[in-house]
């Protein structure tokens, strides 16, 4: 140990942290507190920002009921994304977890292997798989189960279609994490002790991969009702999310305070979220997937 | 002895992955309330046989019986067996309670049963006021002590132990070693020990089968297998042995006389084993304890009386581990200390009695 450790015992996770600190306030807290003041702005008839202190445009979003309910709506395509990745992610993450090392590296490359096309690049392609053009009309209309092309596309149903494309793997890993933890040997002893496979797993295996679980389902709610881009390309008129009326009110209305306004919304009501799994599971969870 | 029931017997057991055959056809008895530990370096099948038993394994031949019944089709969760696994293997997000009670709540037994039979299984480990903790709130002997208490609460037909003191550090595993045999046959519960420990071995077992590359090299008594050597391995594996080459000279009767190179004549018994042609070729196993070192030559006449010189000495307290150069030999001697361990470069009288000397084939 040298002497300056001696005299700041605890200066140097300070110093260590300092570049990310910084560039957490830089680009983060600061942004959302120009976004704060913003939001207590005025846009005049003009055009231009009247500065001041207005509450118009939080009494707009707290009482308008349109605003509420896009905001319920985002809710319950967030939790019914979620929940379809938790029943279409534990198998497979249950299988990698059990395959040969060799194989597993192989799985989870594959599993990967999406995040190398943009996002949008990839929610664009179920337009070429369910649109009036796409394949699965074209196959219908010769195979003769139809005889005009059906529109499948832009509704409700096609964004949870699209998030659950996209946040199937953040969910998929999270659980594998927390099923490659458990030590075999516990399975076993389930089984020595009296439980059939489906019971040591029920005993054992799903609840010790509860944690993986909750931190996937954290973050695909948070991923998922974030998102604009899915319900701007697979939705419908009446399917916008939350994250739709801030990106019209700021990009095409150019409202800029109330769009902030909205903005923080969204913010403290998924901040709320991320605080109440804190609270019962403990964030660190979250980093496991990521070690 | 032998005719008490055999609860788990082997039968031309195999075991196969791929092209490496990990068991060898293994024929096993173990009687009703027995100590059996199959004892042995890693990768030489030991705990795949446990496995096979447990019915974590299928064996790819052979018949597995436990009491009297082939149970090679039977899942394991239906065998009725206690297993302690090496890392204990507790249910992390189960208190102590309900790990031990978890075999019961299996065997649908009743709520009050249950927390009567749990609070005396937790009794027998001497862990009694523990049931509301969770296994990480334990230390290691702990949590060892209530993987036991979960494994005997049910009472299973065979507790199959693997390796279970391996994790524990040096004093506690020795204090876990009486314990366990204690309970083990305060119960009288029929157990197989897997192990690479030969003291733990030697300690425990009423019976310990030496196992090598997937065969059983020796199967006895610990007195018989760690005295009576049958192999080169066994007397390897099993405490400090000399080995030497030598070839019979002169024979009477029971009395042999064995002409070793470099080192000069010794007499052995070749009592209780085939006796040897004259000038056959042997083999000579003599343990470390067995040789006496003194400082003058006692007069004893059954004994070989060889002179040599201390090369090296390792003390250990109430015993000295010497090497000793006899002629062309450096001889291991394992020997109590009187007053003070012999110097380095002492010449001492080198006493080797006849019936210490273990006579193997040349291999």
């Amino acid at each position: 140990m040298s002497a300056s450790d001696v005299d700041a015992p605890g200066a140097r996770p300070w110093i260590l942290m300092s570049p990310a600190l910084a560039a957490v306030a830089m680009l983060l807290v600061i942004p959302v507190c120009f976004i704060a003041v913003y939001s207590f702005w005025l846009r005049t008839a003009v055009g231009s920002e009247q500065v001041g202190f207005y509450l118009d445009n939080w009494i707009e979003v707290l009482t308008d009921p349109f605003y509420r309910d896009i905001l319920f709506q985002t809710l319950r395509i967030a939790a019914a994304s979620t929940l379809l990745c938790i029943t279409l992610g534990y198998v497979p993450a249950y299988f990698i977890a059990r395959s040969t090392t060799r194989h597993k590296a192989v799985l989870i490359l594959l599993l990967m292997l999406p995040f190398w096309i943009s996002y949008i690049i990839r929610t664009m392609s179920w337009i070429n798989i369910l649109g009036v053009s796409g394949a699965l009309n074209v196959f219908l209309l010769w195979l003769g189960v139809i005889s005009e092309p059906m529109q499948i596309l832009y509704n409700e149903g096609t964004v949870i279609l699209g998030l659950v494309h996209f946040l199937l793997p953040f969910m998929i890993l999270n659980i594998y994490v927390s099923l490659d933890g458990i030590d075999g040997n516990l399975v076993d002893a389930a089984r020595s002790l009296g439980c059939t496979g489906w019971q040591a797993f029920r005993e054992v295996t799903l609840p010790l991969s509860l944690p993986g679980l909750a931190a996937g389902s954290l973050l695909c709610f948070v991923l998922g009702a974030g998102t604009y881009i899915t319900p701007m390309i697979l939705g419908g008129p009446r399917d916008a999310m939350f994250a739709n009326l801030v990106f019209e009110t700021i990009i095409t209305q150019l409202d800029w305070p109330l769009g902030s306004a909205l903005s923080l919304v969204l913010l403290v009501v998924l901040g709320s979220v991320v605080m109440l799994y804190s609270r019962f599971a403990g964030i660190g969870q979250l980093a496991k997937s990521f070690r | 002895m032998s005719d008490r029931e055999q609860v788990v017997e082997l039968s031309g057991v195999v075991k196969r992955y791929g092209n490496f055959t990990a068991v060898e056809p293994m024929n096993l008895a173990v009687e009703a309330g027995a100590f059996v530990t199959l004892l042995g370096p890693s990768g030489c099948g030991k705990t795949t046989t446990l496995r096979m038993v447990a019915g974590l394994a299928a064996p790819s031949a052979g018949d597995i019986l436990i009491k009297g019944a082939r149970v090679n089709d039977v899942p394991i969760h239906k065998r009725n067996l206690g297993i302690v696994f090496q890392n204990y293997a507790l249910f992390p997000h189960k208190t102590v309670f309900d790990n031990v009670a978890f075999g019961l709540k299996y065997r649908k037994a009743a709520k009050a049963q249950i927390a009567e039979r749990v609070s005396r299984a937790l009794d027998l480990v001497q862990l009694p006021q523990m049931a509301d903790r969770f296994p990480n709130q334990l230390s290691g002997g702990q949590q060892q002590r209530i993987a036991l208490a979960r494994a005997i609460v049910v009472e299973p037909d065979v507790l199959l132990l693997d390796e279970p003191l391996s994790a524990l550090d040096a004093n506690l595993r020795e204090g876990m070693r009486v314990e366990l045999k204690k309970i083990q046959h305060q119960l009288g519960i029929t157990t197989i020990f897997v192990t690479h420990d030969q003291s733990e071995a030697l300690a425990m077992s009423d019976k310990i089968i030496v196992m090598n590359q997937g065969r059983i090299e020796q199967e006895g008594s610990p007195e018989d297998v760690y005295t009576r050597p049958r192999s080169e391995f066994v007397a390897r594996f099993l405490g400090n042995s000399n080995l030497l080459d030598g070839q019979v000279t002169a024979r009477d009767g029971n009395a042999l006389r064995i002409a070793v190179e470099g080192l000069g004549e010794i007499q052995a018994d070749s009592e209780g084993t085939e006796a040897p042609q004259n000038g056959a070729r042997l083999r000579l196993v003599v343990r470390a304890e067995k040789i006496r070192l003194s400082s003058t030559p006692q007069d004893k006449t059954d004994a070989t009386r060889l002179t040599g010189r201390i090369e090296t000495v390792d003390y250990q307290g109430q015993s000295a581990r010497y090497f000793v150069t006899v002629g062309t030999h450096s001889l291991q001697v394992i020997n109590p200390i009187d007053r003070r361990p012999f110097g380095q470069g002492a010449e001492v009288s080198v006493e080797i009695r006849p019936r210490d000397v273990v006579l193997l084939k040349p291999e």
